[in-house]
């Protein structure tokens, strides 16, 4: 269902003549919606008023009969302007006044038309194309001396999440972050997303890829098998994490612990400790993790799942690292190229136990991608929606329990 | 005591009926130029001579038969005058001969962008005795809501929008009538609901005469009204009556050979300040 919209503007006597209530009245009964985006009232009867109405409706048509019927209210469609570029002026550098994006669908005019921003991600800037018929987000680094950056505000327009046809849990389109809720319906709903994706995937048809970003927790916590289990079965093609969480993945299958702890008796194990440590190196011996899948060193858990079954894995690393691990991206302006590069055809996103990894993910996602944030901190699914990442869905429990719990939903026989 | 009235008015000598751009105009409804001569005479007889205002003559011009109706030439408010951009091209061509009389006469004439259409004092009606200035201003027939906007900016007072809904009640004056005593005359069906809830809160109860249908129809609003003198089309006894039970003095007037072309006693004149 496409989504028309356009900014209209009514000025004069408009609130005491009970024009503005009629236009607004006649935009709901034509099965439009609007906005009222800026009223500005007369104070003294003689003092025009003034109105911005942005009038939405389901389709073109509709929105074309809208204003057709409240024009002669005395509506008359906003003057739109182009939008504005100039040239960056050094590499790296924005100009000025660039346009900062959201992450919601957003669109720029150029020579009259609307264009979308390709590649929309919040908090970064707008390129255009030297033929003004393209636009594309672009974080500040990447920008090259000369390039045109959109400026101002003229020409800009950030569009409305649609609802989506689903009614589940991501119908609402807003963070529930809360350890009083139950967790239940909200993992029957994302189980039955993961099924469809990966249905449609089966079936040849859609970008529905399913992204999961992770910390080591997973691993301590005890959800290692359930992910290994879920990524084996098809369900998650991409994975972003750091070093840790290779590392104690590979550690729990060469050692049976992760950091130090016995995964199965939960105790310290002597000189458990430097399990990692020695998991890293092995690894660094054998060239990477890859390599030693395809030599049989690894053979169960969650990185030897990624390799069999082709998931797109970026590992980035931090300042705390050991080793780290082959792959691993140190730079992290590469880092977030990288999973920036891996983005495009995720339909759903989970952030697991991972505050770093899921804020870094959140930020580069689009509005329109369902995204789930879990942790057992309420902080970080409330941190992620501050950060403007709205439209995740908070579930604060524990990242095993989560994890168990989808594989279960999906079959996972444990 | 106000000050004297004075009315443009233009005398009927070509006046016909040569289109149709109301539901009223048939052109095989012939006008009777001389008995539309001695009613025209009659009007201005009773508006000057009995109601005392000062009619100002506006020569008439071959082949434009409605320019009889000057309160379609434009609006005026104190010493400025806006013309009328008309809807309808056969009325366009009396734009010229209203502007000129403006400009002849000290105006200081304030023309709308084209294409914003407006048709005068036939539109746009003052309330006299209002605490601030107030005026109402039919739309959606001829006169457009837009240009409100740009003439309350203009005179810097509050003109409030009403919608017209019943094609033959075309202009806001052939179904509302101020009165100089601060009533109104008018016939609410002619406006749509939220128009009509408007008018009900701006005019109370007691000052709001409603005209029944069948003389709406004969278009006892469109009414002229010099201090409480008010000189109406003849045919409508109900709101003559009315009108005496507000303390008017009424002056019935035969005009159906204006009737002929959707127009009566208010039509035919334009107040000037």
């Amino acid at each position: 269902m496409a989504l028309a919209q356009e900014t209209v503007v009514l000025h004069g006597h408009i609130i005491d003549s009970l024009i503005l209530a009629k236009v607004l009245d006649t935009i709901l009964m034509m099965g439009g919606t609007f906005d009222l985006s800026e009223v500005r009232i007369g104070v003294t009867r003689g003092e025009p008023s003034r109105a911005r109405i942005l009038v939405r409706a389901s389709s073109p048509a509709v929105l074309t009969d809208i204003l057709d019927a409240i024009q002669p209210h005395g509506a008359s469609i906003e003057r739109e302007s182009d939008c504005t570029v100039e040239a960056a002026p050094a590499d790296g550098i924005l100009p000025e006044g660039f346009y900062a994006t959201t992450h919601l669908p957003t669109q720029i005019r150029l020579q009259g038309r609307w264009l979308d921003v390709e590649a929309i991600e919040m908090d970064v800037a707008v390129r255009v194309d030297r033929g003004l018929a393209a636009a594309r987000a672009v974080p500040m680094g990447d920008v090259r001396k000369g390039e045109w950056i959109a400026t101002g505000r003229d020409g800009i327009r950030v569009l409305p999440l649609e609802r989506p046809q689903e009614r589940d849990v991501f119908g609402f389109m807003e963070a529930q972050v809360s350890s009083e809720r139950p967790h239940g319906h909200i993992i029957v709903d994302i189980a039955r997303r993961m099924q469809s994706l990966r249905d449609a995937r089966a079936a040849g048809q859609g970008a529905g890829d399913v992204l999961l970003a992770g910390g080591p927790a997973i691993i301590h916590a005890g959800g290692r098998e359930a992910l290994a289990w879920l990524i084996e079965a098809g369900f998650i093609h991409v994975l972003f994490c750091g070093n840790a969480l290779a590392a104690h993945d590979m550690e729990a299958h060469l050692f049976g612990t992760s950091l130090g702890y016995g995964l199965t008796a939960g105790r310290a194990v002597p000189h458990g400790h430097e399990h990692h440590l020695r998991t890293i190196n092995r690894i660094r011996a054998i060239g990477g993790i890859e390599e030693a899948v395809r030599a049989g060193v690894i053979t169960e858990g969650i990185m030897a799942a990624c390799v069999r079954r082709g998931v797109r894995v970026v590992l980035a690393g931090t300042i705390r690292d050991d080793g780290p691990l082959p792959g691993v991206i140190t730079d992290s302006v590469k880092a977030q190229a990288a999973m920036r590069a891996a983005l495009p055809g995720v339909g759903l996103a989970l952030l697991v136990a991972s505050t770093l990894h899921s804020v870094a993910t959140g930020n580069l996602l689009p509005a329109t991608v369902p995204t789930v944030c879990v942790d057992v901190n309420p902080a970080v699914p409330t941190k992620l929606a501050d950060r403007g990442s709205f439209q995740a869905v908070g579930l604060v429990m524990d990242a095993a329990s989560f994890l168990r719990e989808l594989a279960r939903e999906l079959g996972w026989k444990a | 005591m106000e000050g004297m009235s004075r009315l443009l008015v233009c005398p009927p000598d070509y006046f016909s009926i040569d289109y149709e751009i109301n539901p009223w105009m048939r052109m095989s409804n012939r006008v009777d130029p001389d008995r539309a001569r001695a009613q025209w005479h009659e009007l201005m007889n009773v508006l000057g001579s009995q109601a005392g205002a000062v009619l100002e003559r506006l020569a008439p011009v071959p082949g434009l038969p409605d320019m009889v109706f000057t309160a379609n030439a434009g609006v005026v408010v104190g010493r400025r005058a806006v013309p009328s951009r008309f809807r309808h091209p056969e009325r366009r061509r009396e734009e010229p001969y209203f502007e000129a009389w403006f400009q002849s006469h000290g105006y200081e004439v304030t023309r709308l962008e084209e294409g914003l259409y407006f048709e005068g004092a036939g539109d746009l009606l003052g309330v006299p005795e209002s605490p601030q200035p107030l005026w109402f201003g039919g739309y959606r027939q001829r006169s457009e809501m837009r240009a409100y906007t740009r003439l309350g900016d203009l005179f810097e007072c509050e003109i409030i929008p009403v919608e017209l809904v019943d094609g033959r009640f075309y202009h806001l004056d052939t179904c509302f009538c101020p009165l100089s005593g601060g009533d109104l005359l008018y016939y609410p069906p002619a406006f749509d609901r939220y128009a009509r809830v408007v008018i009900e809160d701006r005019v109370c109860e007691a000052r709001r005469l409603v005209v029944a249908e069948m003389e709406a129809l004969r278009f006892a609003c469109n009414a002229v009204c010099i201090g409480r003198h008010v000189a109406l089309p003849a045919g409508c006894p109900q709101t003559v009556q009315l009108l005496q039970e507000h303390g008017y003095e009424t002056h019935a007037v035969a005009l159906d050979e204006f009737m002929k072309a959707g127009g009566s006693a208010k039509c035919l004149t334009l107040a000037l300040d």
